[in-house]
């Protein structure tokens, strides 16, 4: 009986997570869709979220390129099948270390900084405030933030990242494994479609988005002071990982399945 | 002619899961009237502000705003009689991210009321309103004492010039110079503006100085109400305990002794 009403009470809590969650979803994209558009706030999330991500982005790709080709030059070794490296890089970076990498990269940054900021305004009132001033928080706060990680994603970091991924293979396999140059990049360019590029930007896109939804929904209905806070930054980090790990499955399947 | 009640609560009911907080309510605002509702912590004071300004919804009873019923009103008209009121919080809740003068033209602003170079100027003289000098207008909030902060909340509750001002425990954590000085400075301000006023609070000498009437609230009912100047002699064995700040008495605090 008890075990009935434990496991009741987890379904219920469940249901009511993902119902709020679901409302809090539409809510945003119906702010995100209809005036008035706050384009100072928007601009300022994109500098924060896109500009400043570059660097820790890059450098994390520079080097998933370089042990990748490392790992297929010696993987590759074992049955001859080392002059595949530069097919193996371009596509395990752009179809998918560079979007899910720059995504966990990117959650760990934005998210848990978005679950703070909004977190702290709501256990000081300030999003009170903002609601008493006729200033809708969805539109002024959430909105340009989801706008922002869902174009930013796609167009500025993962792009980056699949660009200087690639270079990081290229740098170790003409460096230290003896590639011609020329030859690695015309490998590169004829194995590389377009399917992979869109497949890419499209997992970026849909990182951004659970990035910034879920960092600003714990942060929304944070409650209890600095600890309410501390706890809506690790659950905000924690979900956006793993709906952009669930997310990549679901991509993949749809681009790639036969 | 009898005039409307600016604010008019009939048989307000607020609960949060199995706990009452809002029994019933009845209370009525004429306009111009300065309310002061007094009552020990927890009695439910800060509930019926925030049910009044919709931040948080009663499980029934009426809330009108000049004859208007509020409860259950769509987006537009709420964000209509929301631009009626002006709030000051207890922790002023100034928005920790913008500086001192976009804080107190932030509803203007995001209401595209002013242009943005006419801001700075906009905010300085709301700021000259509450006896702060033109340089505080640059600083961030975190550089402000306790009472300043009350102040530039104070000019930001008057910038949009609204029609109702809501008061939440003014003079909470202020030595008894600076409670006074916000006191005063909200009587000049309220009975400059014409407007009316809604204060909560349990600081009696902030009753004596803003209140024309006062309603006292005991386990979310208002138990007694009437003029500022009835007070002493109501007659009601709760507010004389209250008042006097009294241990012995009808009202039992919750407190375990060991």
């Amino acid at each position: 009986m008890n075990f009935l009403a434990v496991m009741g009470r987890i379904t219920f809590g469940f249901l009511q997570a993902a119902g709020r969650l679901g409302i809090f979803a539409a809510t945003t994209i119906s702010h995100m869709i209809a005036p008035p558009f706050y384009f100072r706030s928007l601009i300022q999330q994109m500098m924060t979220i896109g500009y400043y991500s570059l660097p820790v982005v890059g450098l994390t790709a520079l080097f998933t390129g370089a042990a990748l080709a490392l790992n297929i030059y010696e993987g590759g070794s074992r049955f001859n099948a080392e002059s595949a490296l530069p097919t193996i890089v371009v596509i395990g970076i752009v179809r998918e270390l560079g979007p899910v990498l720059c995504g966990l990269i990117v959650a760990g940054r934005v998210s848990a900084s978005m679950a703070a900021e909004i977190g702290t305004m709501r256990v000081t009132e300030q999003i009170d405030a903002m609601a008493t001033l006729s200033t809708d928080p969805f539109k002024y706060l959430i909105a340009p933030r989801v706008v922002a990680t869902t174009l930013m994603m796609p167009f500025m970091l993962v792009i980056v990242a699949d660009v200087i991924g690639v270079m990081g293979g290229f740098l170790i396999a003409t460096g230290k494994l003896g590639f011609n140059a020329g030859n690695y990049m015309s490998v590169t360019m004829d194995f590389l479609e377009i399917k992979d590029i869109y497949a890419s930007l499209t997992k970026a896109a849909v990182f951004g988005f659970f990035i910034s939804l879920m960092g600003c929904y714990h942060g929304y209905y944070s409650r209890g002071g600095a600890q309410g806070v501390g706890i809506a930054t690790t659950n905000a980090v924690v979900s956006a990982c793993m709906l952009i790990l669930l997310s990549n499955y679901i991509v993949t399947e749809i681009f790639f399945a036969t | 002619m009898i005039d409307t009640p600016k604010i008019s609560l009939k048989g307000l009911h607020k609960q949060f899961g199995q706990k009452i907080v809002l029994d019933s309510i009845d209370l009525d605002i004429m306009p111009g009237e300065s309310m002061v509702i007094i009552g020990g912590s927890g009695s439910g004071k800060s509930v019926t502000l925030k049910c009044i300004l919709g931040l948080l919804h009663p499980e029934s009873g009426s809330i009108k705003v000049d004859g208007e019923e509020t409860i259950g009103m769509g987006r537009k008209d709420r964000k209509r009689i929301q631009e009626k009121f002006g709030m000051l919080f207890q922790s002023a809740a100034l928005f920790d991210s913008l500086p001192v003068w976009e804080n107190v033209t932030f509803g203007l602003l995001a209401a595209g009321k002013i242009k943005r170079p006419d801001a700075k100027e906009i905010a300085i003289e709301n700021l000259r309103s509450v006896g702060l000098s033109p340089d505080v207008a640059l600083l961030s909030p975190a550089e402000l004492s306790g009472g300043m902060q009350k102040r530039v909340g104070l000019a930001r509750a008057i910038a949009s010039k609204p029609e109702i001002i809501f008061f939440d425990e003014p003079t909470t954590g202020l030595d008894p110079i600076m409670a006074d000085v916000i006191n005063e400075l909200i009587v000049e301000r309220v009975k400059e503006m014409g407007v009316t006023a809604l204060t909560i609070t349990h600081d009696m000498s902030s009753v004596r100085k803003i209140a024309d009437k006062v309603a006292m609230i005991y386990k979310g009912n208002i138990i007694w109400s009437g003029p500022r100047n009835d007070i002493d002699n109501s007659g009601n064995a709760y507010v004389e305990q209250f008042i006097h700040g009294r241990a012995e008495g009808p009202i039992q605090m919750e407190v375990l002794k060991a």
